[in-house]
């Protein structure tokens, strides 16, 4: 198997087989995109914001190397659980890719930390990061997520890491499967009448009663409003 | 939609779609004057899909929501523009600051404000007598009253009846319960002696009227609401308007670059750029009515030279552009231990606070001059771009672990999700002659127009109530039980003071006055210099209040309307 069926091999593990649909064909511009898998043609854009996003997705930051080492850096920073799926089920990596366009200033960041990751994992295995035994990765992963243990040596490493875990719990909590693993559950219409009774009741806290008689109650919400010439409401 | 016949002449030609213009093109046109309505930006309505940011999920945004030169508060923000415009320069005097927030659309930055609706109290409009600072103004609560006692009726704000004397109590809609971070508010400034009431925002928490929905409680007002639950020039002012009188023509895309004078140095109309095609047009009206945003109405009439206004139509006086004032700003961001590892519920609430400080201190002896209020933010909100951006530092607080990755790292997100809170106070500068704005004779914008060049500095004044405001904000903190995030703003930051205009509350360069040497309109908001021209916008404005100025903006402009519906009726225009 060469370097890159052994990259796909992998990435379709974790992906499984939804990766199919839009293939990973060699070449960073045939690589799937963010806008292949989400729909960006209506969110509400003016036209001169149209060309921009236009713009933005037909350009290319990451060669295929670099996009693989995104990839999985992001499923080593959130692998699936029992009840959520990883990074990149959640099109982390897609989102990273569009990122580093939409913010060139970023670019340099993850080159040049890909870089020091490939050649540190290079002096310590012989090996780009990504063809590491998953052993030996998780040996770098412990030298480079915590801010307190950097070094000398691994500062830069730190540094990037630390952006790398930034952009992947952003990219992630963004997304539907975010929002459920986090238990977010607004963004809807509803009628707000108060904080449930049982966090409440966890915390020992209550609204206090006079404030309350102040507030609105639900129940006459649909009622026009009228007042009394003092500004007392009457409905 | 746009109308874009043009009458010979019309009653009144409005500059801009704001709180300001929209307001007078309501009330002009229900008196039963013709009316053009002049907005710079695109035509815009909420309620089109195709405009539509509301309700969208983050992932709906490449960018998750993040800002981009074209939309500075994010994707799903419905103002378009923000600090700086493709081809519209400002500019700044070395070693002063200001920052111009210009949205160029139908209700322009009506469209996403934080709908903080306060009255301006007694005390607000007379700050010099207290003080001896600036000036007062030439009218009074008093004269302002029945304006604001409408505009809630028309506009609908929620709140609650209080007694406090300079924030006078309206015509109010109920207010929402307060979120939980609240509650921890609540308790805290109580314990601290701060007081706390509910909040006052433009927001339909009750039926209003038959033209516009109940809010539905997404807390995106910021976004343009499709059912006009929320206030926004368009929605609120100039669709019913147009579709009750017929007399509203809207000119969109209509980039005003000067008001016309005759020969005895009247308004005649005003040209602007089509910016569809590039044309130059001109429209008649026997009345101009300025709304185009303080700082705009300046820039246009300074751009109006004739021989009868060599300094710019209005300016005899020399004080167009200055005076120029904004609202204070400093914040505060803390974590609540109890609000670690909560359960999670719809907290969306509407948009905005739902709890806030009025200032308390009008009787205390303090360093600085003028007051500030508290604004509270918090709570379950939906994760955008930025979301666990260095999360994990948080567990520098609980002797917790920064950094990680896996299990680890998802239990640090849900763990702090929810417990951080903040306190931002909005506060009163003094207006300085020495902070304007002028005419850059150097620089022009893409038309060809003249732009503004900005000359502003804080003062110690201004310097020392965000001191004070500092300390207030570790003072509720600490009676929360919270723990503040980040340093203490100190001198070398200016206690965290926002940079002047950058709270967007910027008013004052055509201020209103009875001397026409130290003012631009009389009380009725009439240039001194050009009877039949009127300014709407927060321009008039002698100072600014702790308050946000929409409210007093449309209060006043009902009343400039009815003057000038009068003073047509005399013929006296």
């Amino acid at each position: 198997m060469d370097r890159r069926e052994t990259i796909k091999t992998m990435l379709l593990g974790a992906l499984g087989t939804g990766m199919l649909i839009n293939g990973c064909t060699p070449g960073s511009s045939d690589r799937r995109k963010l806008q292949d898998v989400y729909d960006f043609s209506s969110y509400g854009r003016t036209p001169e914001e149209k060309a921009r996003d236009q713009r933005i997705f037909s350009d290319n930051f990451f060669t295929d190397h670099e996009f693989e080492t995104v990839a999985v850096l992001c499923d080593l920073i959130l692998p699936a659980t029992a009840t959520a799926g990883a990074a990149s089920e959640a099109f982390v990596p897609e989102f990273i890719d569009f990122a580093v366009k939409e913010w060139p200033n970023q670019q340099e960041d993850f080159r040049k930390g890909i870089e020091w990751l490939d050649t540190y994992s290079k002096s310590k295995n012989g090996k780009d990061f990504i063809f590491a035994s998953a052993e030996n990765q998780k040996i770098i992963l412990d030298e480079i997520a915590y801010p307190d243990k950097a070094t000398e040596v691994t500062q830069a490493g730190v540094d990037f890491f630390t952006k790398m875990r930034n952009f992947t719990l952003t990219g992630y909590y963004t997304t539907e499967m975010g929002f459920n693993d986090l238990g977010y559950v607004g963004n809807r219409p509803n009628v707000w009448d108060g904080v449930p009774q049982e966090v409440l009741d966890d915390l020992n806290m209550s609204y206090e009663e006079e404030w309350l008689t102040k507030c609105v109650d639900q129940s006459k919400r649909n009622d026009t409003a009228e007042w009394d010439e003092d500004g007392n409401l009457l409905t | 939609m746009e109308i874009i016949k043009k009458r010979k002449e019309y009653d009144a030609v409005i500059v801009g779609s704001g709180a300001g213009g929209g307001m007078a093109a309501k009330i002009l046109s229900e008196s039963g004057l013709h009316v053009a309505v002049l907005e710079a930006g695109p035509y815009f309505d909420p309620a089109l899909n195709e405009n539509r940011s509301q309700l969208r999920p983050s992932w709906e945004s490449p960018r998750r929501g993040a800002s981009t030169p074209l939309r500075n508060f994010g994707d799903w923000d419905a103002a378009y523009g923000g600090w700086e415009l493709d081809g519209e320069p400002y500019t700044k005097a070395e070693g002063t600051d200001f920052g111009w927030f210009r949205s160029r659309m139908l209700g322009g930055r009506t469209n996403h404000w934080g709908r903080i609706s306060l009255r301006f109290g007694p005390l607000d409009f007379k700050r010099k007598d207290f003080d001896g600072l600036g000036d007062n103004w030439p009218i009074g609560y008093d004269d302002v009253k029945p304006y604001y006692d409408r505009v809630d009726k028309m506009i609908g704000v929620f709140g609650s009846k209080e007694g406090i004397f300079n924030e006078p109590d309206g015509f109010f809609l109920p207010p929402p319960k307060p979120r939980l971070h609240e509650m921890f508010y609540i308790k805290g400034a109580r314990k601290a002696g701060i007081p706390v009431i509910p909040s006052r925002l433009s927001i339909l928490t009750k039926r209003l009227n038959n033209d516009r929905g109940v809010c539905f409680y997404c807390s995106q007002c910021n976004r343009a609401c499709q059912i006009y639950a929320d206030f926004s020039s368009g929605t609120c002012l100039i669709f019913p308007a147009q579709k009750s009188t017929g007399r509203i023509d809207l000119f969109v895309n209509a980039m005003v670059r000067e008001v016309l004078t005759n020969g005895e140095g009247k308004a005649t109309g005003v040209s602007y750029i089509n910016k569809e095609d590039g044309t130059e047009q001109e429209i008649k009206g026997k009345v101009v009515v300025m709304g185009a945003s303080a700082c705009s109405t300046a820039r246009i009439l300074l751009n109006s030279k004739s021989s009868q206004h060599p300094n710019g139509l209005g300016n005899s006086s020399g004080v167009m552009g200055h005076y120029l004032h904004d609202s204070t700003g400093t914040s505060r961001a803390a974590i609540v231990p109890e609000l670690l590892n909560r359960k999670t519920y719809n907290e969306d609430g509407v948009g905005g606070m739902h709890v806030y400080t009025p200032w308390w201190l009008n009787e205390a002896k303090l360093d600085f001059p003028r007051g500030y209020h508290l604004e509270i933010w918090g709570g379950l909100g939906q994760p955008g771009y930025g979301f666990g951006f260095n999360t994990t530092d948080l567990n520098k607080h609980f002797d917790g672990v920064v950094g990680g990755y896996g299990d680890k790292l998802r239990d640090d997100v849900r763990r702090f999700f929810g417990s951080v809170m903040g306190i931002s106070m909005r506060g009163e500068s003094v207006p300085q002659f020495d902070n304007y704005c002028e005419i850059d004779p150097n620089v022009v914008d893409k038309w060809g127009i003249p732009v503004l060049k900005f000359n502003y500095k804080w003062t110690n004044y201004e310097r020392l109530q965000a001191r004070h405001s500092q300390e207030t904000f570790e003072q509720i903190f600490d009676a929360m039980g919270a723990i503040p995030l980040g340093n203490k703003a100190g001198a070398d930051s200016d206690y965290g003071l926002a940079a002047p205009g950058v709270i967007i509350h910027e008013v004052g360069t055509t201020r209103m006055g009875d001397d026409p040497r130290t003012s631009v309109t009389n009380s009725y908001q009439q240039l001194h210099d050009a009877d039949n021209v009127f300014v709407v916008d927060g321009g008039v404005f002698v100072s600014q209040a702790d308050k946000n100025p929409t409210w007093t903006i449309m209060a006043l402009s009902i009343r400039t309307s009815e003057y000038i519906v009068d003073q047509l009726k005399k013929q006296n225009l």
